[in-house]
């Protein structure tokens, strides 16, 4: 295959249709829309299931009726939408079914805007949806990995019955560059022994999440979180850049790391020892690399589309042994790599501390910068 | 001996029944609808071939009494659950099975949006006027005046509003092709519910689209009244509302015979 030059949410869903993917449901949202109404037209030529849902409530459940019957099923959608969907993720993970969701992540809280952001870590990574369950959150950083994380995602949810979630903001969903899709794979003929497709010889399936014996549900409660513990110790994924002698490094995810990147070159040219540390599978978390990374350097600076949320997680894991800045831009703004190059230098000028928290510091000198807020 | 060697077996449970004691109260109708839908299923062959949707309700369980394949949607969603179900299983029987709670309040996006889309499912609606699983409360379903544990002093429409009639509500969507309503309270009207199902799946068998069958039903522990004075308060309270008849019937449903 050779590169072609795609929009994100195109290629996202052309690899999904060449991973397999069986049936797609889903409801407009902006700026995820460009994936279904490619999927309208490609998955009906193919024989394959498209339905436009009455609402995301609609389209969570369309796939969690669909994932009963072990088909290879995925829905997307943006902040608000995903919001509406919660309540079918939690059902879908109580009932241990795999399915595959793509959140193209927009400005928020509320109805927010359509810019880029990456709002919804905490919702997508912390659950959002009651009860405890582990989605596993796959964060590309270009179309390229998209592309090839979408198909992971669809491994790993069947792989561990587990919800796999692609989080991409607005950024990555619209842009176009050149990428390189997979051959088409045949779909599914053979399905797992636990799809409920008619008890034809068998005793019948039940897919439920209703444990009414809170022992019995207790046991469900473990066995996810068994499960999970086995996504931790063989699924964590992650990218380091120029991490061998550094002294400082920025720990960023998607788009966010992306432009960090350009800021760490920029820095290294000017002889400062920045690397860049960026999470890929955002759940299970990088907490041992990012624990053994906190031994080593000097100062961490979490970067991100929002007002510090994974920063909660990198502090749970750096405890206080580096000392942690922040740099967020919520509301739909992707930060300037000249921005995130001048909070590097204050770090290498030793500006950072280990007193106080990093998202205080961050909002004073954000609020002294824009004083009409 | 001999009398007893010359017993015929008369009755018994459908291959579609589990050998399972319900939960259901004294007097409640559930069971009625559970048999009917059963031994509709048993005729049809279709034991091997069937996948239920449990709503949530007093019928959550419904998946522990049909013995075949069954998966169980949140509350309302039982129809955007079955047509996920359906599109990838386009030659098996699927059904929900919904309470009015359920399908008439936080359900209605869903059974809405399913019969107008034509979807090839078949929906078993059971009309009690309350929420029977959580004690009791108003539905949109309770008639004007009825007394719930949430209208204590009986559903004030000046402020509660009005009941819903779904039947007729859902027949004036092209997409339905078969909607009737019928009723649990006597033999004969037991009878026409089951002729009712058998057309209605039978429908859906053939493809022609999306189906119900309402059925008016009891709920003698909150309604706070004996199994006996239940079905007579079907019969003079729930039928002047929700009067039985056929609401839709798609011409093509005429060529069906049962």
């Amino acid at each position: 295959m050779t590169k072609q030059l795609l929009k994100g949410n195109v290629a996202i869903a052309e690899a999904a249709v060449r991973y397999g993917l069986q049936a797609y449901f889903g409801y407009p949202i902006t700026p995820q829309t460009e994936l279904l109404e490619y999927l309208s037209k490609r998955m009906p030529e193919l024989g394959r299931v498209f339905v436009q849902a009455e609402s995301e409530l609609g389209a969570v459940n369309m796939v969690y009726g669909a994932a009963c019957t072990g088909a290879r099923v995925m829905s997307s959608s943006s902040s608000p939408g995903v919001s509406l969907m919660l309540e079918g993720l939690s059902y879908i993970a109580g009932t241990e079914l795999p399915a595959v969701f793509v959140d193209v992540m927009r400005g928020g809280p509320g109805l927010g805007n359509i810019a880029p952001s990456q709002q919804d870590y905490n919702q997508i990574v912390h659950g959002g949806g009651h009860g405890d369950y582990y989605p596993i959150v796959l964060a590309p950083a270009n179309i390229q990995e998209a592309i090839d994380y979408i198909g992971l995602a669809f491994t790993l949810a069947e792989k561990y019955r587990s919800l796999a979630i692609l989080l991409i903001d607005g950024c990555l969903g619209q842009m176009m560059e050149p990428a390189e899709l997979p051959e088409m794979q045949p779909v599914r003929t053979v399905y797992p022994a636990w799809a409920a497709r008619g008890a034809a010889g068998r005793e019948p399936i039940i897919h439920t999440s209703i444990y009414l014996n809170p022992l019995d549900q207790e046991k469900t409660n473990l066995r996810i979180l068994s499960r999970w513990r086995e996504v931790q110790a063989k699924e964590i994924r992650f990218r380091g850049y120029y991490l061998d002698d550094a002294k400082y490094a920025i720990i960023a995810f998607g788009t966010a790391g992306r432009v960090a990147l350009s800021a760490v070159r920029a820095a290294r040219n000017a002889g400062i020892k920045v690397g860049m540390f960026r999470p890929i599978t955002l759940a299970p978390f990088p907490a041992q690399a990012i624990r053994e990374l906190s031994e080593r350097l000097e100062g961490i600076l979490v970067v991100e589309m929002n007002s510090g949320q994974m920063l909660e997680d990198v502090l749970a894991n750096t405890h206080n042994r580096a000392a942690v800045e922040f740099y967020g831009r919520p509301g739909g703004n992707i930060p300037l790599a000249d921005d995130i190059l001048t909070e590097i230098k204050r770090i290498a000028q030793g500006k950072s501390t280990l007193n106080g928290h990093p998202r205080d510091r961050w909002v004073d000198r954000m609020l002294a910068a824009n004083p009409g807020a | 001996m001999d009398e007893f060697s010359k017993e015929t077996l008369v009755y018994e449970r459908p291959n579609t029944l589990t050998d399972f004691t319900t939960h259901y109260c004294p007097g409640c109708t559930h069971g009625i609808a559970h048999r009917l839908t059963a031994e509709v299923l048993e005729e049809m062959n279709a034991r091997e071939r069937a996948v239920g949707v449990a709503s949530v309700g007093c019928s959550v369980f419904a998946y522990n009494y049909f013995n075949f394949d069954f998966v169980q949607a949140p509350h309302g969603r039982a129809p955007a659950m079955a047509t996920g179900v359906k599109r990838l299983l386009p030659d098996r029987i699927v059904f929900t099975y919904q309470g009015d709670g359920d399908l008439a309040s936080i359900g209605m996006s869903e059974i809405v949006a399913a019969a107008a889309r034509g979807e090839n499912i078949t929906v078993v609606f059971i009309n009690n006027t309350n929420y029977g699983m959580t004690g009791g409360q108003m539905a949109p379903t309770t008639l004007p005046g009825q007394v719930t544990t949430s209208s204590p002093h009986g559903r004030d429409v000046e402020t509660a509003g009005f009941p819903i009639r779904v039947s007729e509500m859902l027949s004036t969507l092209d997409g339905a092709t078969y909607v009737v309503r019928r009723s649990l309270h006597d033999p004969k009207n037991i009878r026409m519910a089951k002729k009712a199902l058998r057309i209605a799946f039978t429908v859906q068998e053939r493809g022609l689209g999306f189906s119900m069958v309402e059925l008016l039903s009891t709920c003698p522990t909150n309604w706070g009244m004996t199994p006996m004075e239940s079905l007579h308060w079907v019969e003079t309270k729930m039928i002047p509302y929700y009067p039985v008849g056929d609401y839709k019937v798609a011409p093509v449903v005429a060529e069906i015979k049962v």
